[in-house]
């Protein structure tokens, strides 16, 4: 089987290569890139990608699928298919299912799933503790065996320090990568958004920065002592931006992302108390988001993740005290990241494919993938960088429409998404009554 | 011909402006004086329907509402938490939903959470009235608090206001910041330095009177010519906001002694219930500067005002509204879009 993707401009900064080239998948792997003019060989299916951007395929280190436990909000299958029609062609699911993901049965039920329903390729992390309880560690080396890629007790962040730095030790020793959702829940103290002059003027419950800055420094810290592979999920803060400036300066191996939410959204969005503007961490202050453009820029943030969240509208549609934190993100996060960052001149395109690709492979040392290498996984995402778009969360994907970007439009969209070589997902032109589609 | 607000439900203080404000306290006004007669009814609302929708234990502020709606004339039904269906699992939404069914013209909502007014209000067709939202706002209390103090001091631009206590959890001290500066008062803040935050001062809109945050009370009672003094709450002290309400009554009740800080003619307000001995010396509560009986007193005309003037109300305040008036509490901006509409239908 063989696809040949024609006319596109390829951008992979692993081979420096930013200009035309065609790209050909043989059997589910890069067979080559041609430059323009090298003759075309015969027989392969052609994907006509003129005035499109291809790129190696995107890779979503931080994801909630829901499945096993809690399928009314999200399966496997509905997750997947959200991830390809945002152009993730593989994504990271966190371990927070029911049964939590800390043993090799989990591990194995989730990557078997995933391959029967075959469009993205689906990662599984695995618990730091049992049950992500805090308290004794999971069985990493099982799970290693099992598949998984890395260790996170997400949305539960280990809260002592000398778990943490068991957990260190003992993930160093199966190369696994450790990811901390930083925040000092003492420091937090039952927030509901982030703790500024929006927290009081609303009086709603906030969150300190200092809660996630200060974890943050601790696992750096920790890290160094340990010495093992440290990478901070959705970090949302000034303080732990520095953080991890600071230990990178220092050559630890210390890595972070940043969701969409986080680099287009602040803490004023939750004025009219809707829930869809509840997560956590929570919508910061200007002087955050300021930050965390200034890290795009500057390389300090490593990877764009979307932290998707699915929620059922009943469970969304409480109070905002009492409502879970959470958005989807799958579909909107490579469309928001053109929009807000490469058309704002915040970063450019080879930036937002290192973001998206190339370094979250290297993260969790996904072999073979964040490059289109001779050799590589045959995975690919097409990007039409002008394209303007509405997003209409009645015709998402996933199984859940709990997204503050109902109705947005941007410039910029995912329009084709290639796993093992196989065309997974297609934006068709008027795929939907809502969507105005028209290349700018 | 006055008109009803331009507002189709009273969520804030926050949002009002000066003349709004002051619209509602005249409106007030004219209403005190239903309250003096022998026969304490006008038919303003005859045949409306109000919700009294009550989600925390509440005597004063539901009591109030309760004989502004009847006062007026209206239905008034009251709904609490515990004889409604929420204790069985229903969500907020859909109790609203199954009251809006019943076509009620305003729901007067309390509720420990902040926001819930405001997601009542983007689902519900009836007006709403905030009648306290977590610690988010207290309306009515800031109106009949401006209401007291106007009558008394005649005024509320330029004077100085000092609120003492759990700022941080108050909905009370957020509406009267609000309010108060809006109306060109200077407010100072005070209270344990876990429960005064200094971001506090950045909650209102610049242009109107000084809202400022002291860390000791004496700094912010010093010539202050309205004291205002929040109610404690005991929960707060498990919460390690403070060590325990006899340190609390030492440091930072109001007795005479701090009182005296004060102009001469400061008067005292409480927006009750009290916790004599703490927060407030009973001797300082009872004396002759205490408004907080007044207080109690001009909630019923303050809310008789909210809620006529919610529901459409026209003319002066003892005439009972024509029925051509009701299309008053649509805010005035879609009214003129409609008609605008109608002329491009018609008019071609």
């Amino acid at each position: 089987m063989r696809l040949l993707i024609v006319n596109g401009y390829v951008v992979d900064p692993t081979q420096g290569i930013n200009g035309g080239r065609d790209v050909l998948i043989e059997d589910g792997s890069v067979a080559s890139l041609l430059a323009r003019g090298e003759a075309r060989p015969e027989g392969a299916e052609v994907f006509d990608a003129t005035g499109l951007v291809v790129a190696p395929g995107f890779i979503d280190l931080h994801v909630h699928l829901r499945e096993p436990g809690q399928e009314y909000k999200e399966t496997i299958a509905s997750g997947a298919a959200a991830a390809v029609a945002g152009g993730w062609t593989s994504v990271c699911a966190m371990p927070n299912t029911d049964p939590v993901n800390d043993n090799p049965a989990v591990t194995s039920f989730i990557i078997e799933q995933s391959q029967a329903v075959g469009l993205a390729n689906v990662f599984p992390v695995g618990a730091i503790t049992k049950g992500s309880k805090g308290t004794e560690l999971a069985e990493m080396g099982e799970m290693k065996r099992a598949g998984i890629v890395a260790v996170t007790d997400d949305g539960r962040p280990v809260p002592s320090p000398g778990m943490m730095r068991r957990a260190l030790e003992y993930a160093r020793g199966f190369d696994l990568t450790v990811m901390d959702h930083c925040e000092d829940k003492s420091l937090a103290s039952g927030g509901v958004m982030h703790e500024g002059e929006w927290s009081l003027r609303l009086g709603l419950r906030g969150v300190p920065a200092l809660a996630e800055e200060s974890d943050a420094m601790r696992d750096c810290a920790l890290a160094e002592l340990t010495g093992a592979r440290l990478h901070l999920a959705h970090v949302s803060t000034r303080g732990a931006i520095d953080a991890v400036r600071r230990a990178k300066e220092r050559g630890l191996e210390i890595t972070c992302e940043v969701a969409p939410h986080h680099f287009t959204l602040t803490d004023e969005a939750v004025e009219g108390f809707d829930t869809n503007f509840k997560m956590n961490p929570p919508l910061r202050s200007p002087e955050h988001l300021e930050a965390i453009l200034e890290a795009l820029r500057d390389g300090t943030i490593d990877a764009i993740a979307t932290d998707h969240a699915p929620h059922h509208a009943d469970e969304k549609a409480l109070e905002f005290d009492h409502a879970p934190s959470g958005i989807t993100g799958l579909e909107t996060a490579v469309g928001l990241a053109l929009d807000r960052l490469v058309h704002q001149g915040v970063i450019g395109l080879e930036r937002l494919v290192e973001l998206c690709s190339v370094n979250p492979a290297r993260i969790f040392r996904l072999a073979e993938r964040g490059t289109l290498r001779a050799g590589a996984h045959g995975d690919v995402t097409i990007l039409d960088p002008n394209l303007q778009w509405t997003f209409d969360a009645a015709h998402s994907k996933s199984k859940s429409r709990n997204t503050p970007f109902d109705n947005w439009t941007m410039r910029g969209a995912a329009v084709a998404t290639i796993v093992a070589g196989r065309v997974v997902f297609r934006r068709e032109k008027k795929e939907t009554a809502g969507e105005n589609l028209t290349t700018a | 011909m006055k008109t009803g607000l331009a507002h189709q439900h009273l969520l804030g203080i926050r949002g009002l402006s000066a003349k709004e404000i002051t619209h509602i306290l005249d409106t007030a006004e004219s209403f005190r004086e239903i309250s003096e007669r022998e026969i304490k009814k006008v038919p303003a609302l005859r045949g409306r329907t109000i919700i009294n929708l009550f989600f925390e234990p509440s005597t004063r502020t539901r009591t109030s509402f309760e004989i502004a709606g009847k006062r007026l004339s209206a239905d008034v039904i009251n709904v609490s938490s515990s004889s409604s269906s929420v204790s069985k699992g229903e969500t907020l939404l859909d109790t609203a939903r199954n009251l809006e069914a019943m076509a009620p013209d305003l729901i007067v909502i309390r509720h420990p959470s902040a926001g819930t007014p405001h997601q009542l209000a983007r689902i519900c067709r009836a007006s709403i009235v905030n009648a306290g939202d977590g610690a988010h706002e207290h309306p009515t209390q800031a109106l009949l608090d401006a209401l007291t103090i106007r009558q008394h001091k005649s005024r509320i631009e330029g004077l100085r206001v000092a609120i003492l206590g759990d700022i941080l959890h108050s909905r009370v001290a957020r509406s009267n910041a609000h309010l108060l500066t809006t109306l060109g008062a200077n407010v100072a803040v005070a209270g344990p330095g876990t429960l005064a935050p200094p971001e506090f001062a950045a909650l209102v809109q610049r242009g109107g009177g000084e809202l400022r945050v002291e860390q000791r009370i004496e700094d912010a009672l010093t010539g202050a010519d309205v004291v205002m003094v929040l109610r404690i709450q005991r929960e707060r002290q498990d919460a390690a906001f403070f060590p325990s309400l006899r340190e609390y009554a030492v440091h930072y009740g109001l007795n005479l002694k701090r009182l005296s800080l004060a102009a001469p003619d400061a008067i005292v307000m409480h927006p009750g219930p009290m916790n004599r001995g703490i927060e407030i010396a009973s001797d300082v509560a009872d004396g002759a500067r205490s408004l907080i009986l007044d207080q109690v007193s001009n909630g019923i005309a303050v809310r008789m005002a909210v809620l006529y003037l919610l529901a459409g109300g026209t003319g002066t305040a003892a005439t009972p509204p024509s029925s051509s008036s009701t299309a008053q509490s649509v805010p005035e901006d879609d009214t003129l879009k409609n008609a605008r509409g109608y002329e491009r239908v018609h008019g071609s």
